[in-house]
């Protein structure tokens, strides 16, 4: 028996296909695009999809699962329940955990763990350092052969250029991509939010757009003198964008991706001091803003992340300059792109849906993010026309931690398939 | 025409009639702070709390003042924002006032927006004493009180803010008061002390002080935080007072009518000199004064007190 997926729009950027027609998924297994009304038994299950997009699993590549250590906020079994309800099928979970994710036991816990919630694929990022500390190189080898799929401090920047060379040098040893957050530690120090107009109107201290385009220009000189490859976590700054680029131009191995709160707010957000905006880097300016769609229009930019960052209610229940960074953004990560990419014409359909399959899922090396007949069945159904409006009654992750409630939003995924078996079907989350 | 917000968060967004209204009460209140007897029963069986958690014995006193003089019964609460870093301390606390039955609580906070949080999480009206380098609206409008008591208007002036314009809620809260009644307005201060981003509408920005003070009818000479020299901001308090001390000298190039003021407590000899702060120009006192009014014209509104001009 097989389970069809019929009548919808398969989008599958990694084999050029855009077409009305069904899936066939066997054993787990993608079986075949094709019309396939006449081979249907009794004994197959169905899922109509017509008039909706069936797209390889969606791949986040920049997430907080938040265990072991900090599962107030998170945890691996309910970090994965928000990414099958945002229509994921697969996570990068970033190592700055407690304690951090820098060794094979660290890597190993996440990969035992997301086995037993059993849901979406879970990837482990491993630290750059011990500790994130920025000190001395964390063991990227023997993590790198137990399963960690790239390397990054990500939560904060590695300050000396000394010990980030050598974690290019390092990473590129063993195959893996570094992925960097961008930040000068002294000049964004205090920061709560974008330095500028806002920030000067709300008395709050400012992150200048700067702090971020000088550790971004570094790691491209870096990344270019050691051959090693780069990848830029939530590019944020419209200077960035054109570091990137040149860089591109010049042959260095460098990527980039984009959080949808960067897209779909700006600093003009923070007035009224709401601490579900603040987040790092800093809701930036309608300049950047537009800095970001066109280098996704023209290609700099490939990918697409949540950075989803959930903390509890009550650390956000403060004063903004004592709440934590970030946004809980699995659940509302593709309405939101939609919005911000697809309706308003910046991206095309094939385009849109590789940034957040085949994209992230080449740059790191995973499985998945294509629909070719013979991988894992990892799907993901989209109901381009199906309106929700964004509230906290269903949400799954326990970071409720989001600016976007009460916003009524289009586009939402309506089933999610990982190997073949369904974890969300009708927005509700199964198992 | 009655005050129609539940809070005064910050003078940005009030309207011009509504600052017309607190600085007309203002003017009743201020006899009643020079009769003998200073006492009315306005505000008699209301409650308010001064919530302090950085220290102000002046802003604190100035309200404890207000209050009292209008018979309310008024209490102080000071708090170390060091032993209160979490929020829900904040939000707690407010909901305890709230249950002990407070109409008013002022607060003061080291962290621009708290008073927001609060008022957010209360039923009781909530006045803003300074928050982090946001607003201190009631400064603004004492300000723009002993202004308007000097100048008899608003409209048309020039105001040149001194000093340290980045930090500095004082400024913030002027910029747009003065810009809201018509006024224009000019900061001027080491670019290391000015708002990185300039775009206030309407505000010029100068670096040095002769162009700043250039025709001015008004200069507002913020006091300097000394901590910031050793912060890097500026290289020596012997430089700054050199290069952005306000002077006999340089006050020449401003109206031959000018009025100085500062809302204390001044560094003597490095943002204000000695023969400035004490001259007959200088309005400094008169502040102080002119902030008790305005604290009670603001508390009276705010407890339904009409703007006009009856008080008992
Ligand atoms: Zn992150």
């Amino acid at each position: 028996m097989a389970l069809y997926i019929k009548g919808g729009r398969v989008i599958d950027p990694a084999n050029g296909i855009n077409k009305i027609a069904d899936v066939k998924i066997e054993k787990g297994i993608i079986a075949g695009i094709d019309d396939y009304s006449g081979a249907i038994t009794e004994a197959d299950e169905v899922m109509e999809a017509a008039g909706k997009l069936v797209v390889p699993g969606l791949i986040d590549i920049h997430c907080h699962l938040r265990e072991p250590g900090l599962e107030a906020k998170e945890t691996i079994a309910t970090g994965t329940r928000a990414a099958a309800r945002g229509g994921f099928t697969a996570l990068c979970a970033m190592p700055n955990t407690k304690p951090v994710c820098d060794s094979q036991t660290g890597v190993e816990f996440v990969i035992n763990r997301a086995k037993a919630a059993g849901l979406v694929r879970v990837y482990p990022v491993g630290a750059i350092t011990k500790g994130s500390e920025g000190q001395e190189l964390a063991e990227m080898a023997d993590m790198a052969a137990c399963g960690a799929v790239a390397f990054s401090d990500d939560g904060k920047p590695v300050p000396r250029s000394d010990i980030m060379r050598l974690g290019l040098q390092y990473a590129q040893m063993v195959g893996k991509v570094i992925i960097s957050h961008c930040e000068d530690p002294e000049l964004a120090k205090d920061g709560v939010m974008h330095e500028g107009y806002w920030s000067t109107v709300l008395g709050l201290r400012g992150i200048p757009a700067a702090s971020e385009a000088i550790m971004v220009a570094r790691d491209i000189l870096l990344a270019e003198s050691v051959g090693a490859k780069l990848h830029i976590a939530h590019v944020s700054t419209a200077r960035s964008v054109e570091l990137i680029r040149q860089a591109q131009w010049r042959g260095v191995n460098v990527t980039g991706e984009v959080c949808p709160h960067h897209l779909a707010l700006t600093d003009a957000d923070v007035e009224g001091f709401n601490t579900a905006t603040k987040v790092n880097p800093p809701l930036r300016t309608d300049q950047d803003r537009e800095a970001l769609r066109s280098a996704l229009n023209d290609g700099t930019l490939t990918i697409l992340a949540t950075d989803h960052a959930p903390h509890t209610a009550e650390e956000k229940a403060c004063e903004y300059n004592y709440a934590p960074f970030g946004i809980s953004g699995l659940e509302t990560a593709w309405p939101l792109f939609w919005r911000e990419l697809v309706e308003s014409g910046v991206m095309t359909l094939p385009s849109f849906v590789a940034a957040m399959t085949v994209a992230p899922a080449k740059r790191l090396g995973l499985p998945g993010g294509t629909l070719s007949t013979g991988v894992a069945a990892d799907v993901t159904i989209i109901d381009p026309e199906y309106t929700e409006t964004v509230t906290l009654e269903n949400w799954q992750s326990k970071g409720k931690n989001t600016p976007f409630v009460g916003q009524t939003l289009r586009s939402w995924p309506v089933a999610t398939i990982v190997g073949g078996r369904v974890v969300m079907r009708d927005r509700q989350v199964i198992g | 025409m009655a005050w129609q917000h539940k809070d005064l968060l910050g003078l940005r967004g009030l309207a011009k009639q509504e600052i017309e209204l607190i600085l007309d009460t203002a003017a009743p209140m201020k006899d009643i702070i020079g009769r003998d007897i200073k006492k009315v029963p306005t505000l008699r069986g209301k409650s308010i709390v001064c919530l302090f958690y950085e220290a102000s014995t002046r802003t604190r006193t100035s309200f404890e003042l207000a209050g009292k003089f209008m018979s309310a019964d008024t209490v102080n609460i000071a708090a170390a924002s060091s032993s209160v870093v979490k929020g829900e301390s904040l939000i707690d606390t407010g909901k305890t006032l709230d249950a002990m039955g407070t109409d008013i609580i002022v607060i003061r906070h080291a962290a621009s927006g708290a008073p927001h949080l609060l008022a957010k999480h209360v039923k009781a009206r909530v006045v803003n004493a300074g928050d982090g380098a946001h607003e201190h609206p009631t400064q603004g409008l004492l300000d723009l009180y002993t202004i308007k008591e000097r100048k008899g208007r608003l409209e048309g002036l020039t105001v040149t803010i001194l000093g340290d314009v980045l930090h500095s809620r004082v400024a913030r809260s002027n910029i747009w008061g003065l810009r809201t009644m018509g006024a224009e307005v000019r900061l001027c201060g080491p670019s290391t002390l000015l708002p990185p981003e300039l775009a206030i509408t309407g505000v010029k920005v100068f670096t040095r002080i002769e162009e700043a003070l250039e025709g001015a009818d008004v200069v507002n000479v913020l006091r300097l935080q000394l901590e910031r020299q050793k912060k890097g901001l500026f290289p020596t308090i012997r430089e700054y007072a050199r290069q952005f001390g306000l002077n006999q000298e340089r006050l020449k190039r401003c109206k031959s009518d000018v009025l100085v003021l500062h809302p204390g407590p001044m560094n003597r000899g490095v943002e204000i000199a000695d023969d400035v702060a004490d001259a007959d120009f200088a309005a400094i006192e008169e502040q102080v004064t002119n902030g008790v009014a305005v604290r009670m014209a603001i508390l009276y509104l705010m407890m339904g007190g009409s703007g006009s001009g009856a008080v008992h």
